[in-house]
């Protein structure tokens, strides 16, 4: 079984993901955070792939991602530095990166890689479902890699019924119209989609992500969903305070 | 008629998804997919009825100047041995083929009943060719342009702002083209309601096709033109510069299919194809997504995009169009390229035996005239893509030289 959908099979409340870029803020930092989080009770981890044109995040995940490629990251070495926690790791990671980057690097060679590292779910943004039908589903289903897909205020019901049928861990739900760093509290036109979503009852699970930030956020997102996904505000946090003070941002959004 | 006959199936018209070959598709974030879902399931529609076919063509006809002429550069053609045809986009209304597309763009963004246009630009002349729209249609417009490009394009950033555009820098990597289209898509994705009038045959299906089609004017008029002119419509040869491609997808457009006219398309070469600073795209590319469309696109071996460089700020693009890079592929097109001293080169020579200033995009088509043998008979024709008042910053920097 996928090791996202096992987890939300044990816990499917207030399931808590933290997104965070590789090689940021230090080269080596990729696997002290990741131990960081862990330690400090995040239940999943989005391990963001950096890429020099990310068009679906902010300028907070932009910078980051710049900084990280110009400390020298790559998928080379972001794939040594996962191996070497391999066996000590316990908390579910996930690829967050952009089909590009799975496309020069050679895709099966991508695959092989993320399973190598105990991956075994990834978030492609800019893959489009027509894409993953024709193409993609059956390499990821080759390397046993699961396929998370987006959802937006946008999306037809239609379209949310075909995503959740080809979904096995959870589907994304994008917050609002906006890409990953979006400020601010959560509108009641955001309540109004959130309680839509939840009245189709899904068979996929449903996790909150773009514009969570903090408790309150979360707490928010949590009463219409399994869980919610904090990415840029604790890409800030990583870049103010650095790797010794994790506790410190997750700790309040968990009690 | 600006589209082909329905039932010609040309091999260079997308399938369903969007694909030229292998290259095209639309690999959008899903917050885009309604938006250019509508587009798609719309724009032939659009583009065919008679309702739109009437407006464009007027517009095109009174507005942009239209037909601009095809003018045998006489002198020229003496110097390099051929019939040397120029066609003449630079005598368009505000200076550029661009506003082909934004005129007809900008008919399928009200008849899809939008109201805010948003627009990315590199040189300067799709930004001001869409702010022109949109001051003529009362839209509200909002243009993104690379920093780097709003300095070294000044005279476009004050016409857009007096044709009342918004025009806002794009600061993030190498503040040029490809970011200002980075912007643009952002911008887009948090504004769904805005209508994307992209400025080139690049992006997610349908934009290629679409831009593609609302260029195709320039190869329509050519035909007839030559046929006045020479006999036949058909040239021998066709030469256009190409950064994303739009003015050489519409001077190519109408002859893909056949196959004995030969189809030049010109690249950048900025400081040499392999100084490390050129925009040499089908050179130095390999297969990769950028902005949407799975074409050739300048990369390291982790896919992360490389900067381009050209002197030319509507040429110093890391992709291309994928109908250019099926054209590269399958060997229809040729594909050469010029270095930032040739084409300034070539515009000087222009200006002084024939009296037109060409934009220094356009002289990267012009300079390569330099480094092809012609048969005496040759007709070759010269898309003169832009007119140089917005590079005379560059130019003047050259005479003092």
């Amino acid at each position: 079984m996928n090791s996202i959908q096992e987890l939300l099979q044990k816990k499917d409340k207030n399931v808590l993901s933290i997104y965070f870029t590789c090689g940021y803020p230090n080269l080596e930092d990729t696997t002290n955070v990741i131990s960081a989080l862990g330690e400090s009770g995040v239940d999943f981890i989005e391990v963001g792939l950096p890429y020099s044109d990310p068009l679906a995040d902010g300028p907070t995940i932009q910078e980051s991602s710049h900084e990280a490629l110009e400390n020298g990251i790559n998928l080379d070495v972001i794939f040594e530095q996962l191996k070497t926690i391999k066996e000590t790791n316990k908390t579910p990671l996930i690829a967050m990166g952009y089909l590009n980057q799975l496309l020069k690097y050679g895709e099966d060679k991508f695959c092989q890689a993320c399973v190598d590292c105990g991956i075994d779910t990834v978030i492609l943004p800019d893959l489009p479902m027509v894409e993953f039908e024709n193409h993609y589903r059956q390499l990821f289903d080759k390397y046993g890699l699961t396929n998370i897909f987006l959802i937006t205020p946008h999306t037809s019901e239609d379209r949310i019924r075909k995503i959740d049928s080809y979904s096995k861990a959870f589907i994304y739900v994008v917050a609002s119209a906006s890409i990953t760093g979006a400020k601010g509290e959560i509108s009641s036109n955001q309540i109004g989609y959130f309680e839509r979503i939840r009245a189709m009852n899904l068979q996929s699970k449903l996790i909150i992500g773009f514009g969570i930030s903090d408790k309150t956020t979360f707490n928010t997102a949590c009463s219409y969903a399994n869980g919610a996904i904090v990415g840029s505000a604790f890409i800030k946090h990583l870049g103010t305070n650095g790797i010794g003070k994790i506790d410190d941002f997750i700790k309040p959004i968990i009690s | 008629m600006i589209t082909q006959n329905k039932d010609m199936k040309s091999k260079f018209h997308p399938d369903k998804n969007g694909y030229f070959g292998q290259f095209g598709g639309a690999f959008i974030p899903e917050l885009l997919h309604p938006n250019v879902q509508e587009l798609a399931d719309n724009y032939i529609q659009i583009i065919e009825s008679s309702e739109f076919q009437i407006e464009y063509k007027d517009l095109l006809k009174e507005y942009v100047g239209r037909p601009t002429p095809l003018y045998l550069a006489k002198r020229l053609s003496e110097k390099y041995g051929a019939h040397v045809y120029l066609k003449r986009e630079d005598l368009c209304h505000t200076g550029a083929h661009k506003i082909n597309n934004t005129v007809g763009q900008i008919l399928i963004a009200k008849k899809l009943g939008k109201t805010k246009i948003i627009a990315e630009t590199g040189a300067g002349q799709h930004g001001v060719a869409t702010a022109t729209v949109c001051a003529l249609m009362g839209l509200e417009c909002t243009v993104f342009m690379g920093e780097k490009d709003i300095v070294r394009q000044a005279p476009n950033v004050t016409r857009m702002k007096m044709l009342g555009a918004k025009v806002v820098p794009a600061t993030s990597g190498s503040k040029t083209l490809k970011d200002a289209t980075n912007e643009a898509i952002r911008y887009w994705i948090q504004h769904p309601e805005t209508f994307y009038l992209i400025g080139s045959v690049v992006g997610p299906a349908p934009h290629p096709d679409m831009v593609a089609r609302l260029q195709a004017i320039i190869s329509e008029e050519m035909k007839w033109q030559l046929k006045e002119k020479t006999g036949k419509e058909n040239p021998d040869t066709i030469i256009a510069c190409v950064g994303g491609g739009s003015n050489a997808a519409g001077a190519f457009y109408h002859y893909l299919d056949d196959e004995n006219v030969e189809l030049i398309a010109v690249e950048a070469a900025g400081l040499g194809v392999h100084s490390g600073e050129s925009a040499a795209t089908s050179q130095l590319g390999q297969v990769g997504i950028i902005h949407g469309s799975k074409t050739i696109l300048m990369q390291d071996e982790y896919g992360q995009i490389v900067e381009p460089y050209s002197i030319s700020a509507g040429l110093d693009y890391p992709g291309v169009g994928p109908l250019h890079a099926f054209l590269y592929e399958s060997g229809r097109a040729k594909f050469m390229s010029a270095t930032d001293q040739e084409a300034l080169d070539a515009a000087f020579e222009l200006t002084k035996i024939e009296g037109i200033i060409p934009a220094l995009e356009t002289a990267h088509a012009l300079a390569v005239l330099d480094k092809i043998t012609f048969r005496k008979d040759q007709v070759v024709v010269v898309n003169l893509s832009g007119r140089g008042d917005k590079d005379l910053e560059i130019y003047t920097k050259y005479l003092e030289a």
